[in-house]
């Protein structure tokens, strides 16, 4: 028992934990100076997440890609990188999934799980591509990195005109059924929720991200590398090499749910005219979890639950979906300066241990 | 054990007060029902839902227009409304299921982008009922709502051809799809009824939601002389309005046509010369009305055009065109609705 307490009380659990209450609670305060009702909003939040089998699998749908991107930017973030590129390198793998998925015939799951590698592999080049021009040029992988992003974006509407367009819409084509990565019967029993492949993927990841770090050379050299570069170069580590692989993996991250997308929930690409959004959730991600592999996955878990659960808020109780963005907000507010979530913890504990 | 015990019991406090207000809030939202469906009214009183593009319900245009209706049907019957705003693409398939599956009687989808969408849905659920606002997709299901909008362009193009006074007019059209090519070809054949050596300059931003392309294409259009633009753009004709109010704050007279509403009430009368409105309100309110009376046109399109009253120019528009102008939109639209005229749709 004592040992289980001891994980909770760690400083890095106990933060985000705070800080996700003080957030709900003042949510729920915007909420009542709103004149929303509060109880009700957080009522339909947890029916809209786990009302139905529908919901729970629609709900999982929200949380994989975050848990990508998530670890996407952890990674890079464990190196010294600040990788805010994964929306391009997103772009990337869903663009090369459409390519494999429109342009080959292939027998059912070999062609899916073929577009599933091309894309990882091209959203890792791009990523790689980024880890090269800081690793051998210095340049600041910030500035590149959102570059790329709308070079990928713009070289996806290219693509998609010039090659694989739909008449009379604003997106490509379909890819090909033997290409879809949905788990028909999971999904038939979900209530055709779009349940698909991904999600093993990403827990797979999830191991991956572990085991890389905690396990294997790579991963040593990795965080070696992240607590002080020159350090490492000293100790005999080929750092462009590190800096290189890192956004190589980061990237492939950030391709997964590229291919995700187009193979398992929209089947096609939407000519939008902004990225998706979901690098910069990834930020969020990472940093509420820590950067760490459990930490990840529960803090997507929790913004992938609350973002989807937010249209219940809206349906159920009229609140606009804004307001849950704002709790998100205050959340990661409160986890970034967490001098004033010890400002609320330490009396508590200070209290505590004087009673003991 | 006893430091165990005092982290743990104000927890479980919390978590019990949170179920029981959940519960207590559950039972006040069914008392609520309750009453709303014992009042009784001569129309069936259906629970009707809308789902928004990726926009807002109040973009003062599409959207807003369609939930005005739905709000109006909630005064005049008591239908019971509500929309759903999709943040992302991944948003719109449980935006629309949500009300499929609180069995909702009839859900709005409010735009084009949505058909994909809607065609799945009402394969999956031959049970229930759909609108979508323009499309023409043909399902046992849905009732779908287009405008003919190349007879509304047509009365704009009038105007803007004996308004002109460069000669020299421009189109500004979010994205090269059927819907918007309708704007353009009545567009240039309304200017070349009245004024043939009017020139049209056309630009298709390719997108419907970004301003700066919109002010951009405006700039490059006013700097080339052309002295009025329509546009057909959503969001990204907001840019259209911006640069044309830059140009007249500097002592420069250039218009804008407006699109979908009344866009003089949001951008001034200053810049636009009229609005060539879509009423997307009066489609929604009458079909949603038709279900109740058990008259749905499944299955069917719906074609609003200048004589259904679907397509019309902005009620204010006298206030900047001249009367004589006027007059002839009106001998026009006579022909038009006469069929003596034939807008062509490409």
């Amino acid at each position: 028992m004592n040992k289980i307490m001891m994980i909770f009380k760690r400083e890095s659990a106990i933060i985000p934990f705070v800080a996700v209450i003080v957030g709900l609670i003042l949510g729920a305060l915007i909420m009542w100076i709103g004149g929303y009702d509060a109880w009700l909003a957080y009522h339909s939040l947890i029916t809209k997440i786990f009302g139905s089998s529908y919901d729970i699998g629609e709900a999982i749908l929200a949380i994989v890609p975050l848990i990508m991107s998530g670890l996407a930017v952890a990674i890079a973030f464990r190196s010294g990188l600040f990788n805010i590129g994964v929306d391009g390198q997103i772009i990337m793998g869903s663009l090369g999934a459409l390519i494999i998925g429109t342009q080959l015939s292939l027998p059912p799951f070999i062609h899916g799980l073929a577009a599933m590698i091309f894309g990882a592999l091209l959203g890792g080049l791009w990523g790689a591509l980024v880890g090269y021009i800081k690793a051998v040029r210095g340049i600041n992988e910030v500035i590149t990195s959102i570059m790329f992003n709308f070079i990928a974006l713009y070289i996806s509407h290219y693509c998609i005109r010039i090659f694989m367009p739909q008449a009379g819409t604003q997106r490509s084509a379909m890819i090909h059924d033997s290409a879809s990565i949905q788990i028909g019967w999971l999904s038939e029993l979900m209530g055709g929720a779009r349940i698909h492949w991904g999600i093993l993927v990403a827990i797979l990841a999830v191991i991956f991200y572990y085991i890389y770090m905690k396990k294997t050379k790579w991963g040593y050299e990795l965080r070696a590398v992240g607590y002080n570069n020159h350090a490492a170069k000293y100790a005999g580590m080929k750092v462009p090499n590190v800096i290189i692989r890192t956004m190589f993996i980061s990237g492939v991250f950030g391709g997964l749910i590229g291919t995700f997308e187009v193979l398992g929930v929209f089947k096609y690409i939407a000519i939008n005219s902004v990225t998706s959004g979901l690098g910069f959730d990834g930020i969020a991600v990472a940093l509420l979890g820590g950067n760490s592999a459990i930490g990840v996955f529960f803090s997507a878990t929790l913004i992938g639950a609350l973002t989807y659960g937010s249209q219940g808020m809206s349906f159920g109780a009229d609140v606009p979906g804004e307001i849950i963005r704002m709790v998100i907000a205050f959340i990661i507010f409160l986890v970034a300066a967490p001098g004033i979530v010890k400002l609320i913890v330490k009396p508590i504990q200070q209290k505590m241990k004087k009673k003991v | 054990m006893k430091k165990w015990m005092k982290t743990v019991l104000p927890l479980l406090l919390i978590v019990t007060l949170v179920l029981t207000a959940c519960s207590q809030s559950g039972n006040k939202n069914n008392a609520t029902n309750n009453n709303g469906t014992s009042a009784g009214e001569n129309l069936k009183k259906l629970k009707v839902g809308m789902v928004t593009d990726l926009g807002s319900v109040n973009d003062k245009s599409f959207n807003q227009s369609a939930w005005e209706a739905l709000q109006k049907l909630k005064k005049d019957y008591g239908f019971e409304v509500k929309y759903q705003e999709p943040k992302t693409d991944a948003d719109v398939m449980p935006s629309l299921n949500q009300f499929v599956k609180a069995n909702y009687d009839l859900t709005w989808a409010t735009a084009f982008t949505l058909a994909d969408a809607i065609t799945q849905l009402s394969k999956e659920n031959p049970n229930s009922k759909f609108g979508i606002v323009d499309s023409d997709l043909v399902l046992p299901n849905v009732a779908a709502v287009s405008f003919k909008e190349q007879e509304g362009a047509y009365l704009v193009g009038v105007i803007a051809g004996l308004t002109t006074k460069t000669n020299k007019i421009g189109f500004v059209g979010g994205m090269d799809i059927p819907v918007i090519k309708r704007f353009e070809v009545g567009f240039r054949e309304g200017i070349k009824a009245v004024n043939p050596d009017a020139k049209l300059i056309v630009n298709y931003t390719g997108l419907f939601n970004r301003v700066d392309m919109g002010k951009s294409a405006a700039s490059t259009m006013y700097n080339d002389s052309v002295d009025i633009i329509f546009h057909a753009a959503g969001l990204t004709g907001n840019g259209v309005f911006n640069e044309a109010k830059e140009r007249n704050s500097k002592g420069g007279k250039v218009w804008v046509i407006g699109v979908d509403k009344d866009q003089s009430l949001t951008f001034g009368d200053d810049v636009t010369l009229t609005s060539m409105i879509k009423k997307v309100d009066e489609a929604v309110y009458q079909i949603s009305k038709d279900l109740a009376e058990d008259k749905f046109p499944a299955g069917e399109v719906t074609w609003m055009g200048l004589k259904e009253k679907g397509v019309d120019i902005a009620p204010t528009s006298s206030k900047n065109v001249a009367p004589e102008v006027l007059a002839k939109v009106e001998e026009y639209r006579a022909k038009i609705i006469s069929g003596e005229i034939i807008v062509p749709e490409k």
